[in-house]
C-alpha cells in the first residue's frame, strides 16, 4: 500500500509510536472509568453483569472524545495542516482523503485498542462469552463511528480555549444512535435474543456516518482555517 | 424579476432590516399579546375538564406548543444558518444566532411543564420515555450550539461553524429520534404511554392552536429584538 492516503495514515501511526504515553492515555482512561463502576455500584455479579454493556460501551465513547481533541491541534500548531489542505496535484491528497486518513489513524490507536481490551472487561464483569463476543463486535462497528464523529468536533472546535469540553457537549449528542445499538446488541444477546437488528442498524449508522462526517469535516477545517 | 420581489431583497441588507424590524417588533408584541389572553382564558375557563386527569391537564396548553415550537425553532434555525453560509448573507446569519435562544428557552420549558405535568398524572417527574428523551437531546443540541458560535471569537468563523452543526445536527434529528424510540420499545417497563384520548375536544384544540400562534409571535418579537442587537453590536 502506497500513495498519499497510506503517507498520511502511516505518519500518524509513526508519530503516536514517539509519543507512546499520549497514545495509552485513552486505554488508561478507559480502564480506570470503568473500574469506578463496581466500587460505585456494588460488586453483586448479577448488577454488574447487567450494566456492563453500557458502562463499557459509555466509557467506550468517552475514551474517544477525550482522545479525539488532539486529532487536528498538533499539526495546526506546527503549520502542517495548512500546508496539507492546500496542497494540490499528484502525489497529494484532497481533504475527504486527509479526514478519512486522519480518522483511520485515531481509529487504529484508540478504537481498536478498546475493541481487544473490552474482553478483559466483559471477564471482570461476569459476563457469559456469547455477550462478551457481541461486545467486542459491536465496538468494531461502532468505535470507528466515533472517530469519524469525533474528528468532525475537532475540526470544529481548532484552536479554541476549551475545545475539549466543548467537542463532548458537540459530539455526544450526536453518538447516541452509536451507544443505543451498541450496548443494546449485547443486552439483546444477554437476554437469549436475536441482536441482528442492532448489528444492522449500527452498521447502517456506521455507513452512514462514512459517507456524511468526512465532508462535513472536511468543510469545517476549511472554516477553521480561513 | 418584479419590482416588489426586488423591494423585499433590499432588506437582506441589515441595516436596511434594522429600520424594519424596529417597526415590526411592536405589532408582534401586541399580536402575542391578544393571542396569548385569548388562548390561556379559552384553555383555562372555556375548554371542559378532562375526565380522566381533571384540571391538571390544562398545563397542555403551554406543553404542547412550547414542544413544537423547541422543534420547529431548530429547523427555522439550521435554514437560517444554511442560507446564511451558502450565500454569505450575514442577515440570515445573525437570524440563526438570534434564534438558537428562544429555541433553547422553548425545550427548557417543554421539559419543564412535562415534569410538572407528569407529577400529578404519572406520579413521577420524569420517565425515560422516547418523547422525553428526544427533547432533552434536542437541548442539548441547542446547547451546542450555542456553546460553539459563543466560544468562536470571530463572528464569520462562529456563523460557518454554527450552520455546519446545526445541518449536521437537523441531518442527525430523526436517527437519534427513532434510535431513542427504539430504545424506548425495547426497554418497557417503567415507561408510561403518552398518547392521550382519541378525540380532542374542539374547544381544547382552539386553544391550543391559539397559544401555538401566540408562541409564534412571541419568538419573532424576541428574535427580531436580538437581530437588531446583533447587527448593533456587528455594524456599529
Amino acid at each position: 500500500m502506497s500513495g498519499p492516503f497510506a503517507a498520511i495514515l502511516a505518519r500518524d501511526l509513526r508519530l503516536a509510536a514517539r509519543r507512546r504515553a499520549d497514545a495509552l492515555l485513552p486505554i488508561a482512561f478507559f480502564t480506570v472509568a470503568i473500574s469506578l463502576f463496581p466500587l460505585g455500584v456494588g460488586p453483586e455479579p448479577q448488577t454488574l453483569r447487567q450494566i456492563a454493556p453500557g458502562v463499557v460501551w459509555v466509557a467506550a465513547l468517552l475514551a474517544a472524545m477525550l482522545s479525539v481533541t488532539q486529532l487536528y491541534a498538533g499539526d495546526l500548531a506546527d503549520g502542517s495542516l495548512e500546508q496539507m489542505l492546500v496542497a494540490s496535484g499528484p502525489g497529494t491528497l484532497d481533504k475527504l482523503g486527509l479526514v478519512l486518513a486522519k480518522a483511520a489513524a485515531h481509529w487504529l490507536v484508540t478504537g481498536l485498542p478498546l475493541v481487544i481490551v473490552a474482553p478483559l472487561f466483559g471477564l471482570m464483569f461476569d459476563m457469559r462469552g456469547e455477550a462478551i463476543a457481541s461486545l467486542a463486535l459491536t465496538l468494531a462497528l461502532g468505535t470507528p463511528v466515533l472517530s469519524l464523529l469525533g474528528g468532525l468536533g475537532a475540526a470544529l472546535t481548532l484552536g479554541l480555549r476549551s475545545g475539549a469540553a466543548l467537542l463532548i457537549l458537540l459530539i455526544v449528542p450526536l453518538c447516541i444512535p452509536a451507544l443505543i445499538f451498541g450496548a443494546g446488541a449485547v443486552a439483546a444477546i444477554d437476554a437469549g435474543q436475536s441482536a441482528r437488528g442492532h448489528y444492522s442498524l449500527l452498521g447502517a449508522f456506521l455507513i452512514f456516518t462514512a459517507l456524511v462526517a468526512p465532508p462535513a469535516t472536511a468543510a469545517a477545517l476549511r472554516i477553521a482555517t480561513e | 424579476m418584479s419590482s416588489s420581489s426586488f423591494r423585499l431583497f433590499q432588506f437582506a441588507a441589515p441595516a436596511r432590516f434594522y429600520g424594519l424590524a424596529g417597526a415590526l417588533i411592536p405589532w408582534c408584541w401586541a399580536a402575542f399579546a391578544v393571542l396569548a389572553a385569548i388562548g390561556l382564558w379559552m384553555g383555562l375557563f372555556v375548554a371542559p375538564t378532562d375526565a380522566t386527569q381533571g384540571d391538571a391537564y390544562r398545563i397542555i396548553f403551554i406543553h404542547v406548543p412550547a414542544a413544537w415550537m423547541s422543534m420547529l425553532l431548530y429547523l427555522v434555525m439550521a435554514f437560517w444558518a444554511a442560507i446564511g453560509w451558502a450565500f454569505n448573507a450575514r442577515l440570515a446569519s445573525m437570524t440563526a444566532r438570534a434564534i438558537a435562544p428562544t429555541g433553547a428557552m422553548f425545550t427548557f420549558l417543554a421539559l419543564w411543564t412535562g415534569a410538572l405535568w407528569g407529577r400529578p398524572t404519572w406520579g413521577t417527574w420524569w420517565v425515560w420515555d422516547a418523547r422525553l428523551t428526544s427533547e432533552l437531546i434536542l437541548l442539548f443540541l441547542y446547547a451546542g450550539f450555542l456553546s460553539l458560535v459563543s466560544a468562536i471569537d470571530d463572528p464569520r468563523r462562529a456563523d460557518r461553524a454554527g450552520a455546519l452543526l446545526a445541518i449536521v445536527g437537523a441531518v442527525n434529528i430523526p436517527i437519534i429520534h427513532y434510535s431513542v424510540v427504539w430504545w424506548n420499545t425495547l426497554h418497557q417497563g417503567a415507561s408510561v404511554s403518552v398518547t392521550k384520548g382519541a378525540s380532542m375536544q374542539s374547544q381544547m384544540l382552539a386553544a391550543m392552536l391559539l397559544m401555538a400562534l401566540a408562541f409564534w409571535m412571541y419568538s419573532i418579537a424576541v428574535t427580531l429584538v436580538r437581530v437588531r442587537c446583533i447587527i448593533r453590536e456587528r455594524e456599529g
